[in-house]
């Protein structure tokens, strides 16, 4: 017979459960969707998440002005479209934005630099949500900041609505070589590191113990191809966050189902040439390089 | 690998989507304990799973994990290994894969378990919990299991040859149908490897009954 358990005994929002959820996301698409018809598609494709925000990074670009949270009506109708967890974009800082998110159901909160940022000096105090947060970072001391405000989830701060891959791998090769770089100091060397790069330092003591970000590590940002989601697998990634890369696409249906299979495929050329063929046009995009310095969204909230 | 000798049991964890690493280390700890030689394969792709004694499904996206095991054909394999009689551990999304009614069209189950479940029954993210369970035959009030549930499902109903092996709040948490192990929550999150302890042996019989002169245990 089985035992009665004391129901009285749960913890909710708990570090554990935070990180647990975003490990759940590993290997998987986690996709922007603007409305509930693309959510749809989005599940459809395989994705492991959507992600909810007011208009796609490649618009926001565009159109310019002050970007915020998503309209609460299109995160509920997301929300009531797909069975898969629903995540939503806050300014960063922007406390009352993420209390909002968390309240309307949301199960995980990105505290973004797509969005205008609402506060030049704080992240938002993460530790006190029972809802886990992603944040971007472009480098190990970043990130190590973010988790530190309690981030459940790290990304790369890759340039979002460019379709241009070259910054999410800089930050994602930045983030390896530090890692590796810390691994091999001793502990007097490790608390010098910390305080020079202003990294918490038990943290990054526990990033050189084990070897990787005590989180999961997702690639974000300009991510537009089958063949970006493996290459930021193979600079390894945990998983893939795609903005504009799908719904930009001429055939989102047939781009989200060939990404979804090159994330599973990533170390197998012949697997992904099949699956890259045929997908249509990616989106336009725009290169890197060509962006002026006062466009580059990956600067804010450091 | 051709030099070492033959592993006593060879797990496979499936790996198209989820904690895949977290079973795997789990798994690799349970033989180490048990004084096994293991070999752990991560399957994303069809043709590894014939030759594995053991498969664990981890949690992750239920949709997103049967799409992938149907495109890769890797269902019809983990169908095959539970007709052999070959032991499974399936968590949380796993378990939704496995059950024989999922309560959704979006996922295409493997119908090796004879429940019917309710996708994230306890809610969204935000009513996730960690809480210690007792689980019959592994863990009592004095030793629970540290049990995570996220975003967990609910088993609502148990075919008759289905054994409850844990509870919460009434709902089964835990369940045994022949080789397959299932739980709502995820063993792999914490350091307790008592369910991956549980399915080695379950290998252990059934590889001593296929070949009793090969095994000593």
């Amino acid at each position: 017979m089985v035992e009665a358990t004391d129901i009285s005994d749960l913890k909710r929002g708990t570090e554990l459960v935070k990180r647990g959820f975003a490990q759940m996301q590993k290997g998987g698409v986690i996709m922007d969707v603007v409305t509930r018809e693309q959510a749809r598609i989005a599940e459809d494709t395989g994705a492991v998440a959507v992600m909810a925000l007011e208009a796609v990074p490649a618009d926001i670009r565009k159109r310019g002005g002050v970007a915020r949270m998503p309209d609460p009506t299109n995160v509920t109708e997301i929300i009531e479209e797909v069975s898969l967890p629903v995540m939503g974009k806050a300014r960063i800082g922007h406390h009352t934005e993420a209390q909002i998110l968390q309240s309307l159901g949301v199960d995980m909160i990105d505290e973004s630099e797509v969005l205008t940022p609402a506060d030049d000096a704080f992240h938002i105090d993460k530790r006190e949500f029972t809802a886990p947060f992603v944040c971007g970072a472009r480098n190990l001391p970043e990130a190590l900041r973010r988790i530190h405000e309690g981030a459940a989830m790290i990304r790369t701060k890759g340039e979002a609505g460019t379709g241009d891959v070259n910054q999410a791998v800089h930050h994602q090769r930045t983030m390896m070589n530090q890692i590796r770089t810390i691994e091999g100091l001793d502990f007097q060397e490790r608390e010098k590191w910390a305080r020079e790069h202003g990294a918490p330092r038990e943290l990054v003591h526990e990033t050189a113990e084990l070897g990787r970000l005590p989180v999961v590590n997702f690639a974000a940002g300009g991510i537009a191809t089958p063949a970006d989601a493996a290459l930021m697998m193979h600079h390894g990634c945990d998983g893939i966050f795609v903005g504009s890369g799908i719904f930009g696409a001429e055939d989102p249906e047939t781009m989200g189902t060939a990404i979804v299979e090159a994330v599973n495929n990533w170390d197998d050329p012949d697997a992904l040439a099949d699956i890259a063929t045929g997908v249509g046009k990616g989106m336009k995009g725009q290169s890197n390089v060509d962006l002026p310095e006062e466009e580059k969204l990956q600067s804010r909230g450091v | 690998m051709t030099e070492a000798s033959e592993p006593d049991i060879r797990v496979g964890v499936i790996a198209v989507q989820g904690n895949v690493a977290e079973h795997a280390a789990a798994i690799e700890r349970a033989g180490e304990r048990r004084g096994l030689s293991v070999a752990v394969e991560r399957i994303r792709q069809a043709g590894t799973v014939p030759d594995c004694d053991v498969l664990c499904l981890p949690g992750g996206e239920s949709t997103a994990i049967s799409q992938l095991l149907d495109r890769e054909g890797i269902d019809a394999e983990i169908i095959e290994h539970v007709a052999s009689g070959k032991p499974v551990l399936a968590t949380c999304a796993g378990l939704i894969v496995a059950a024989a009614d999922p309560q959704d069209d979006r996922v295409q189950s493997l119908d090796v378990l004879d429940v019917s479940v309710n996708r994230n029954a306890f809610g969204r993210q935000v009513d996730s919990f960690e809480a210690p369970l007792s689980i019959d035959g592994i863990a009592d009030p004095e030793t629970p299991f540290p049990a995570v549930f996220i975003r967990a499902p609910v088993i609502d109903e148990v075919g008759e040859d289905v054994e409850v092996l844990a509870r919460w709040d009434d709902d089964p948490v835990a369940v045994r149908d022949g080789p397959v192990v299932a739980t709502s929550f995820h063993p792999e999150l914490t350091n307790d490897d008592r369910l991956h302890r549980l399915v080695l042996s379950d290998a252990i019989d059934t590889l001593s009954t296929a070949q009793p002169a090969e095994m000593d245990v």
